[in-house]
């Protein structure tokens, strides 16, 4: 069954470039823990993640760097911790201009999915506002809440929803999202 | 495909069975009266339906079966089994024998017959108060195609139910929800749609990208729902015969979710997020303009028409937490009305415009509860890990929502549950399932 239109299908795939990071979700990336070289289907583009010993690939970004902070219960807030990572990446960007940024936000299962979706965006404004303040430019820059929808970890208990509780910096080539 | 057929001719008055077309309507002895008090279910029976000929025998038990699980299916009533029955009808035209379902303290009898003629079947009936031995409203007869017998079935029970019970009908009604498959870290949706007793189940998306939230126009022939499909979330409306998808609303750089029509069905009542901050729009489907209804720092989501258009009510986080308000249907001055401890979300104004349905997070639990529209007469409905989202039967009786279990085997159901808190039921879907939203009744 088509649903959608080609045209948008395409617009899909383009907001979803390069995308780096096994985090994705969406149209193509059916089961989203597709990681590197994982998206073959729906003119997704495929991006190696690189040697994670060299400072400019991706691997070092995510590892090294850290591509994700974590927020407490219900706020949006950022800890001197994420600090310290987004300015981390603040860096690594102003290094690196060829790449754009997608922020995911997220939030844990503790709450209605309308609610969660806005937390999450206040999240990864929260981030975006940071990188700003640290000289990334805004075009570089787009921002999705998916709310309580992609948890990474699945148990019901603090210790996995401290780990939802996130805001991710997804790289993408081109330096216009 | 065609999701909502009309049964032609809907009604027809049964004349010359012998007990005539004025047989009275509602005024008989035998009445539910629907408090928040214990109640003994009404016992009843329903032999099978007498078929009028070969092609029919397929129909006529299990269209009786079918209003069985409607009437029994509320908790109001109490089925007398098959089994039980001393008379055996074999005649829809011929005198009922009361006596003999008074012996088995049937109170209420509902008799009927099936004849099927090629692409058209007709089913007739007389609902019964066998103490007062006679029909409790006229008979009446349904005519349509072999495809819609579970309609005719519930039409059947809908005015069953609503003769004893003197509530609006709702059995004759469908659901449009999210179908889930997959593993909790990589959930699949797709939307779905069912009769309301989980029949019939159709499948309407694919699951290529998140879908969330469903929402019927006033008339069921179209739906509001929430994708992912642009990488960003974004509303879109389905027409629900052909299953063509438009995008509305669409700014670059903002997500807009949580959109529910108003009762006239021209306007679209939604969230937009820009910068981290949500607020509340109206957007006019056929001229395409939209309205920001409130404009503030805090979250504001969930909108839901007052039935008469003229309020929303809502969902916002201005005080600190999560809480409901109602506001002119125009924006502007917002009253809070929830006031009890915890946190409240997804507003649902009813259908009659009595009562607000709403989930309540407090203490680590989840609870589906009502109040009235100036928050009093607070009653929580349900408790567990956790429970969201109601949506209303088309006769404000009944409450639809998502209950989903803990852990990495977590999974989503649908439930219902009377607003008196009773009968609290899951509804069997082939899978998975959350955010379900009842239509209007069928025509």
């Amino acid at each position: 069954m088509t649903l959608f239109p080609k045209a948008l299908l395409l617009v899909a795939a383009l907001g979803l470039a390069a995308c780096n990071n096994p985090d994705r979700y969406g149209a193509g990336g059916a089961d989203g823990a597709g990681g590197a070289g994982g998206f073959g289907a729906g003119g997704i583009d495929t991006m190696g993640l690189g040697d994670p010993s060299d400072p400019r690939s991706i691997a070092y970004f995510n590892q090294t760097v850290g591509d994700r902070v974590l927020f407490a219960v219900d706020q949006s807030s950022l800890s001197p911790e994420a600090r310290n990572v987004l300015m981390g990446q603040s860096q690594w960007l102003a290094t690196n201009p060829d790449y754009a940024i997608i922020i995911e936000g997220h939030a844990d299962e503790q709450g209605t999915r309308e609610y969660n979706l806005s937390l999450g965006a206040r999240r990864a404004s929260a981030v975006q506002d940071f990188l700003i303040s640290q000289g990334v430019s805004p075009s570089r820059m787009r921002t999705v809440s998916y709310g309580k929808e992609r948890p990474i970890e699945v148990c019901s208990t603090e210790d996995c929803y401290m780990k939802n509780r996130r805001a991710v910096t997804v790289l993408s080539m081109g330096a216009g999202v | 495909m065609t999701l909502f057929r009309t049964l032609t001719p809907v009604v027809a008055l049964m004349l010359g069975l012998g007990f005539g077309p004025q047989a009275q309507a509602q005024t008989g002895p035998l009445r539910i009266i629907i408090d928040q008090g214990v109640i003994e279910p009404l016992p009843f029976a329903v032999p099978d339906l007498v078929p009028e000929n070969g092609a029919a025998s397929e129909y006529a038990a299990n269209i009786s079966r079918v209003i069985a699980a409607d009437l029994a299916g509320t908790g109001l009533f109490r089925e007398i089994p098959a089994s039980a029955h001393i008379a055996r009808v074999t005649s829809f035209d011929a005198p009922v024998g009361y006596e003999d379902w008074k012996a088995i303290n049937a109170q209420a009898l509902i008799t009927g017959a099936v004849g099927a003629s090629g692409d058209r079947i007709v089913v007739k009936f007389c609902l019964h108060d066998v103490f007062a031995s006679q029909p409790l409203g006229e008979c009446l007869q349904f005519a349509g195609t072999p495809g819609s017998w579970r309609r005719m079935a519930h039409k059947v029970a809908d005015a069953a139910y609503s003769r004893i019970t003197g509530e609006g009908p709702y059995f004759d009604s469908r659901v449009v929800y999210v179908a889930e498959s997959g593993p909790k870290n990589a959930r699949l949706k797709r939307l779905a749609v069912m009769d309301y007793d989980g029949a019939n189940i159709q499948y309407l998306t694919d699951s290529s990208s998140i879908v969330l939230a469903p929402r019927f126009s006033p008339t069921g022939n179209q739906i509001l729902f929430t994708s992912y499909v642009s990488g960003f979330p974004r509303i879109y409306l389905m027409d629900a015969a052909s299953l063509a998808v438009r995008g509305l609303a669409e700014q670059p750089g903002t997500m807009t979710f949580a959109p529910r029509f108003s009762p006239d069905g021209r306007t679209v009542v939604f969230s937009l997020e820009r910068g981290g901050n949500s607020d509340l729009y109206a957007l006019d489907i056929d001229s395409g303009q939209s309205r920001q209804l409130t404009n503030a720092p805090s979250i504001e989501t969930a909108p839901s028409f007052s039935p008469d258009g003229s309020q929303i009510v809502f969902e916002s986080d201005r005080s600190g937490t999560q809480q409901l308000y109602i506001m002119s249907a125009g924006g502007g001055e917002a009253q809070r009305i929830s006031n009890g401890q915890g946190r409240y979300g997804t507003p649902v104004w009813s259908p009659q415009g009595d009562y607000i349905a709403f989930t309540k997070q407090n203490e680590g639990r989840f609870h589906i509860g009502v109040m009235r529209t100036n928050g009093g007469e607070e009653r929580l409905l349900t408790a567990s890990f956790l429970d969201e989202g109601p949506t209303w039967s088309p006769n404000g009786r009944v409450i639809m929502f998502t209950r989903e279990t803990a852990g990495e085997g977590g999974q989503a159901g649908l439930y219902s549950v009377d607003i008196s808190g009773r009968n609290l039921r899951q509804i069997t879907t082939e899978g998975p399932a959350s955010d379900p939203a009842w239509s209007p009744l069928l025509p």
